[in-house]
């Protein structure tokens, strides 16, 4: 099969691979239909996650049709339509039973790496680093799903692979961001960062209550995507400062709540942290780079929430931890438990309440992968989300 | 391994550098395991590979003079206990590991998969087999360096259904050790808590568990990679793999 591999920082390649087998009774094999491109990829397009290997199957957005179920996958059938989680659990353990799928205790092959690194391993993860478990990915033909039985999610025939695709990650992560919010009714939610996750966080903020919802990006098609798609208020941050806008719009008080939807590769510019940021991941002292989690920091309102799901992996620098308590807030965060999402989203989708398609911006077939990465990360084109048929 | 073979410098050796302390077998398996990684230091062109090969260069001395200065520095002396485990194991006389993990799933059903001893090798990956020849007896086989295996009779020694399975390894074997493992269910329905504490003299000695811990096969990482491997086989009732998937060529 055709599958898209990770070769180093700037190198992936579409390769020829063997089709992928059945290894554990409770694995599946889906013939994917519809892929995508997510962010959090250009994290390990651009180096900043260790532990790649040359050869690595990059994905973990995808969804398809079963063809090959393992002897104890009882739940699925081949010619079963499914959306299936990026985050890999069992189903079974302490943690899964408790709703937090994404701190599996035994998807990650590879747990003792990322404990002697985190103190404890999540789950597994799709095609995302040896740290993560090493999976293969899904920006390929066919995919190897462990734990078939619990994670795949069946979604109705009506429904086209581009309303329901993003099931798998972005639409749940943006969700959970919002959710994390604990948002009372009219309460003021700031984006930090107009990609896919950014705007389903817009979206998924006002199905949670939201009064206000001001999404704050320096890509002008990302912020028209934020105020037409997501009927948000939109702060350039090229343009103005963003921390005196926030106190404008909000009477003083700062937003109730601040999402952080960018993670650790943020661009602030011309900030004198973005450049110490730039020196300090630069030369190794430090390994992320965190302006916008900063700016959420201290914009935020007395007692309200920081939500992070913009991907961290290592060391933060000058993080405002004064600011923090002196302002008593609450920071939440974490990989996206999408097994709890799946199908009270799905239900969503189903009734009308959102099209989840609206940020695809560019449509493109796996030959293409490689160039449309380079599109991706230089943000040309207005490429926001890149979905893949295979 | 033949415990009858004689180094020909014990005479000398033993008038330069003080009495021997090291066992017959850990001196054999020293000059081994030294020869191994003196050769895996000079390989690799950097400073760890020279710390290397000097810990390869102290391991075949002390194989092949049969002194220790550590073990005589820590007051220890492998040389003259034999294969019973209470003199070889007492005081510091073993490498002792302690480990912990929490299963979700009840005593009764951890224990009955650890006591049927055949069961043992899909999750503890070191061993071949596991058989039981008699209600308290068991001939283990496990992996030994360089693609051969190594041998032993152990004997359960205490045995409470549901809490707690005691072993020790039988006279004459050349993998001298004692092991518990102990289950506590909680009662709250927050899993059962798997205690397993092993004692033993290692092949190679002391200097050869440090060194083995410096080539990331350490005995306490080994005993914890098996418990995990036990919770997942027990929990989602398979080991997680990616043995077998597809990539690109490298």
């Amino acid at each position: 099969m055709k599958a898209v591999c990770w070769y180093g920082t700037n190198d992936v390649r579409v390769e020829q691979v063997p089709d992928p087998k059945i290894l554990n009774p409770r694995d599946a094999i889906i013939k994917i239909t519809l892929t995508a491109i997510c962010g959090s990829d250009l994290h390990l397009y651009d180096g900043f996650i260790p532990t790649m290997e040359k050869g690595d199957i990059l994905g973990h957005e995808f969804m398809g049709e079963v063809v090959e179920v393992g002897s104890a996958s009882h739940s699925l059938k081949v010619g079963d339509r499914v959306v299936v989680p990026f985050t890999i659990a069992c189903g079974r353990c302490f943690f899964c039973s408790r709703d937090l799928w994404s701190a599996c205790d035994n998807s990650n092959p590879n747990a003792w790496m990322l404990e002697k690194l985190y103190g404890a391993s999540g789950s597994g993860l799709f095609g995302y680093s040896h740290l993560m478990g090493g999976y293969a990915g899904g920006q390929a033909q066919y995919v190897r799903v462990p734990f078939a039985d619990v994670g795949p999610i069946r979604v109705p025939e009506h429904l086209p692979d581009e309303k329901v695709l993003f099931l798998s990650d972005i639409f749940p992560t943006g969700y959970m961001a919002a959710e994390n919010c604990n948002i009372q009714a009219g309460d003021v939610v700031a984006v930090w960062g107009c990609g896919p996750v950014g705007q389903f966080a817009i979206k998924s903020a006002w199905m949670l209550g939201a009064g206000r919802v001001i999404a704050i990006d320096r890509e002008p098609g990302r912020l028209r995507m934020a105020a037409d798609y997501g009927k948000a208020e939109t702060i350039n941050f090229d343009h103005v400062s963003v921390f005196e806008a926030l106190k404008e719009a909000t009477g003083g008080r700062g937003p109730d709540a601040c999402i952080d939807a960018v993670g650790l590769e943020a661009h602030g510019t011309g900030s004198i942290d973005a450049w110490y940021d730039k020196v300090k991941t630069t030369t190794f002292l430090a390994t992320d780079r965190a302006s916008a989690l900063r700016h959420a920091i201290v914009a935020c309102r007395k007692g309200g929430t920081v939500s992070i799901p913009g991907v961290y992996g290592g060391f933060v620098d000058k993080v405002p931890m004064g600011a923090a308590f002196g302002k008593g807030l609450t920071l939440k965060m974490g990989q996206t438990h999408v097994h709890k999402y799946l199908k009270p989203l799905l239900d969503r989708v189903a009734r009308g309440e959102i099209d989840p398609s609206g940020v695809i911006t560019h449509r493109i077939a796996i030959d293409d992968v490689p160039s449309a990465y380079q599109t991706f990360k230089r943000k040309k084109d207005n490429c926001i989300k890149v979905v893949i048929k295979p | 391994m033949d415990m009858d073979l004689q180094f020909p410098g014990d005479v000398r050796d033993a008038q330069a550098h003080g009495s021997r302390n090291v066992g017959e077998t850990e001196r054999w398996a020293s000059v081994a395991a030294g020869a191994g990684l003196l050769l895996l230091g000079l390989r690799k062109r950097e400073a760890s590979g020279l710390v290397l090969a000097a810990m390869g260069g102290l391991l075949m001395r002390r194989g092949a003079t049969g002194h220790c200065d550590t073990y005589e520095a820590l007051g220890l002396n492998t040389a003259s206990n034999g294969s019973d485990t209470r003199r070889v194991l007492r005081g510091r006389g073993g490498t002792l590991v302690g480990e912990s993990v929490t299963v979700n799933r009840p005593a009764a059903e951890l224990y009955a998969h650890w006591r049927k001893l055949d069961n043992l090798p899909r999750f503890m990956t070191h061993l071949e087999s596991v058989e039981e020849t008699s209600d308290t007896l068991s001939r283990w086989t496990a992996r030994a360096p360089g693609g051969k295996s190594v041998g032993w009779t152990a004997e359960i020694i205490n045995d409470i259904p549901n809490e707690l399975i005691a072993w020790r390894s039988l006279d004459g074997s050349a993998v001298v050790s004692a092991g518990s493992v102990h289950f506590d269910d909680d009662g709250e329905g927050r899993g059962t808590r798997v205690r397993v504490r092993m004692q033993y003299s290692p092949p190679g000695g002391k200097l050869g568990t440090l060194a083995a811990r410096i080539a990331g096969q350490d005995p306490a990482s080994e005993v914890r990679e098996d418990l995990r491997r036990f919770k997942q086989l027990l929990e989602a009732g398979e080991i997680a793999t990616t043995d077998g998937q597809p990539r690109g060529r490298a």
